[in-house]
């Protein structure tokens, strides 16, 4: 059985649910190979094999954290050579995106991002995409190369599937091109301890009609165990900080439930949450086009409804 | 200094959207525009230009509406245009699109900077800058919501969900910037007045040594099988707060096991 690559998504060994989603989707095209990049591989190694690794590359020299996607490309483009992966799977982040394009430039292989679907086809890997704000599906296959597939967060449920991977240790000769683009400061964010925009099943965001106080969003994202997210109207104001925007020039997010307080529902804010499972909102303004998405909607002031709610919430929990 | 800017022609994301039955966009029934993204990449390339001295060239492919979207950039104040126009090009995906855009920005001669922004507003791949540095040898520095340039490196500051990082790299270099990054100005009368006397070149695929083999529909790696109209959501429940509004969200989670 053809090996199928899974770059691992994670900060420091801490793995990103969207690896194991990629680890199901692998076991459907062939035999799953973790490439495991950077530092941290000890926290990670359990995670990987309980999601069906069979096998994991650890790449963990400093010259793919010291700079931009270049590097990783380069070793991906390697292990293509040697192993003809039947699928590269890469998370649909910036970085994920990037490195997939550089792969796909390098193998001469046909490159498909943000797949909200991963599927074994008559034709070879058949992947599936939501695009035009969620408004179409488009299917596609690639012809050329080796299907590299950028798969976007959340949209696969995973399945566990226990084994002992084997590892191998790569090192690649990275050119100096690669090196060019340096990193000379990183600085982590603090942790909110809520779970993270792109992968939680609960989204609550916030907009205009917060009118800068997102203490009531914060609230009952944190009694349904949601991340927070926000409108653009909200971060251009500067209430929120813009790694919470959700939309088209933010994040995208599908989860399992997305709460719209105060916000309106402009297009660029649809675009990033419209594939959503449940769609909610809560806004004073009876008229505002968010209503028309909705699976449930309440008008009213989010400063009364969202705190109710809450408290609701709280008590069903016990 | 002298930066090409990359713009892309797009249909209007507030129209309805849609594809013809090859699966391309369909570009007929939707008013087409300078991608919004692309107005910051003209913005922050005036500025440094502004700031010190040089010329920005902006560079698009696309066919015959597709000069919109450079007239617009040169009615903010670009000095002139490249547009790369030839029926081959149609369909092309994005490793097609870099190659043209590749062999186009090699062809302007002296480049020190290729600005973009962070994606198209149709496509919304974000991956063409990367494939475009891949493709020159050049050094990428993307999604940058700051960027200075001195003394021959351009130094970016760049964010993700985890951290805040600084990034340089030497010139040249293949930059892209957010909607973080300026506040892209409207086109002032004199600007509008003055961008009809600009110069823009039209470019063929011969003109750039592309073989039409290379691009277009036939040319893509991967393949487009099917394109679905998703059926429009089915109209929500919608209640009005006279007290209980609160209540009654709770209990719509509670009854469909999301809280």
């Amino acid at each position: 059985m053809s090996e199928v690559l899974v770059l691992v998504d994670h900060v420091d060994g801490d793995v990103r649910k969207t690896t194991a989603e990629m680890l199901t989707a692998a076991r459907r095209l062939g035999e799953p190979s973790a490439v495991f990049v950077g530092q941290g591989y000890a926290a990670a190694k359990e995670e990987l094999g309980r999601h069906g690794a069979a096998k994991v590359y650890l790449a963990e020299d400093a010259v793919y954290t010291d700079h931009l996607v270049a590097p990783v490309a380069e070793l991906l483009a390697d292990l293509v050579g040697r192993v003809s992966p039947a699928a590269v799977l890469i998370a649909s982040t910036n970085d994920g995106k990037e490195i997939a394009g550089r792969l796909a430039i390098k193998t001469s292989s046909g490159l498909v991002t943000d797949a909200v679907d991963v599927q074994a086809g008559e034709g070879g890997v058949t992947t599936t995409q939501s695009v035009f704000a969620g408004n179409y599906t488009v299917t596609s296959q690639v012809g050329t190369g080796t299907p590299i597939v950028t798969v976007k967060p959340n949209s696969i449920g995973v399945e566990e599937s226990a084994a002992t991977p084997v590892e191998e240790a790569v090192s690649v000769e990275i050119s100096e091109a690669a090196r060019a683009a340096r990193v000379t400061a990183r600085t982590a964010k603090e942790k909110s301890g809520r779970p993270s925009l792109a992968e939680a099943a609960i989204v609550v965001s916030g907009g205009r009609g917060t009118g800068g106080d997102f203490g009531p969003v914060e609230a009952f994202a944190d009694a349904l165990g949601a991340a927070v997210g926000a409108s653009r109207a909200a971060v251009d104001a500067g209430w929120y900080p813009h790694s919470h925007q959700v939309g088209q020039t933010g994040v995208s997010v599908s989860p399992q439930l997305y709460v719209a307080a105060g916000i309106s529902g402009a297009i660029q804010h649809r675009a990033g949450m419209q594939t959503s499972k449940t769609i909610v909102a809560v806004n004073k303004d009876a008229e505002a086009p968010i209503f028309e998405l909705v699976d449930y909607g309440v008008v009213g002031d989010l400063f009364t409804v969202l705190p109710q709610a809450t408290e609701k919430v709280q008590e069903h929990q016990g | 200094m002298n930066i090409v800017v990359c713009v892309k022609y797009v249909p209007d994301a507030q129209g309805d959207r849609g594809f013809e039955s090859d699966h391309t966009t369909d570009r007929e029934g939707v008013d087409g525009l300078l991608s919004e993204l692309d107005e910051y990449a003209v913005e922050e390339a005036l500025k440094i230009v502004e700031a010190g001295e040089g010329e920005v060239t902006v560079l698009t492919m696309g066919p015959d509406d597709a000069a919109t979207a450079i007239k617009k950039s040169l009615q903010m104040g670009a000095h002139k245009g490249v547009h790369v126009l030839d029926d081959a090009i149609a369909g092309s995906d994005s490793a097609a699109t870099s190659l043209v855009l590749a062999e186009a920005i090699k062809k302007c001669g002296e480049v020190d900077l290729v600005i973009t922004g962070l994606a198209s507003t149709d496509g919304v791949m974000s991956v063409v800058p990367a494939m475009l540095a891949e493709r020159l040898g050049l050094p990428q520095v993307t999604f940058a919501s700051e960027l200075t340039v001195e003394g021959g490196t351009v130094t970016i500051r760049r964010d993700n969900e985890s951290f805040s990082e600084t990034v340089e790299a030497s010139l040249p270099a293949v930059v892209s910037v957010t909607d973080q990054i300026n506040e892209p100005r409207y086109p002032s009368f004199k600007g509008i007045m003055a961008a009809k006397k600009k110069p823009v070149e039209t470019w063929s695929l011969a003109d750039l040594g592309v073989d039409a083999s290379q691009v277009g529909l036939g040319a893509a790696w991967t393949t487009v099988t099917d394109t679905q109209a998703r059926p429009p959501r089915e109209a929500g429940e919608v209640v009005t707060d006279e007290g209980e509004g609160g209540a009654a969200l709770a209990q719509f989670l509670a009854d469909r096991r999301l809280a």
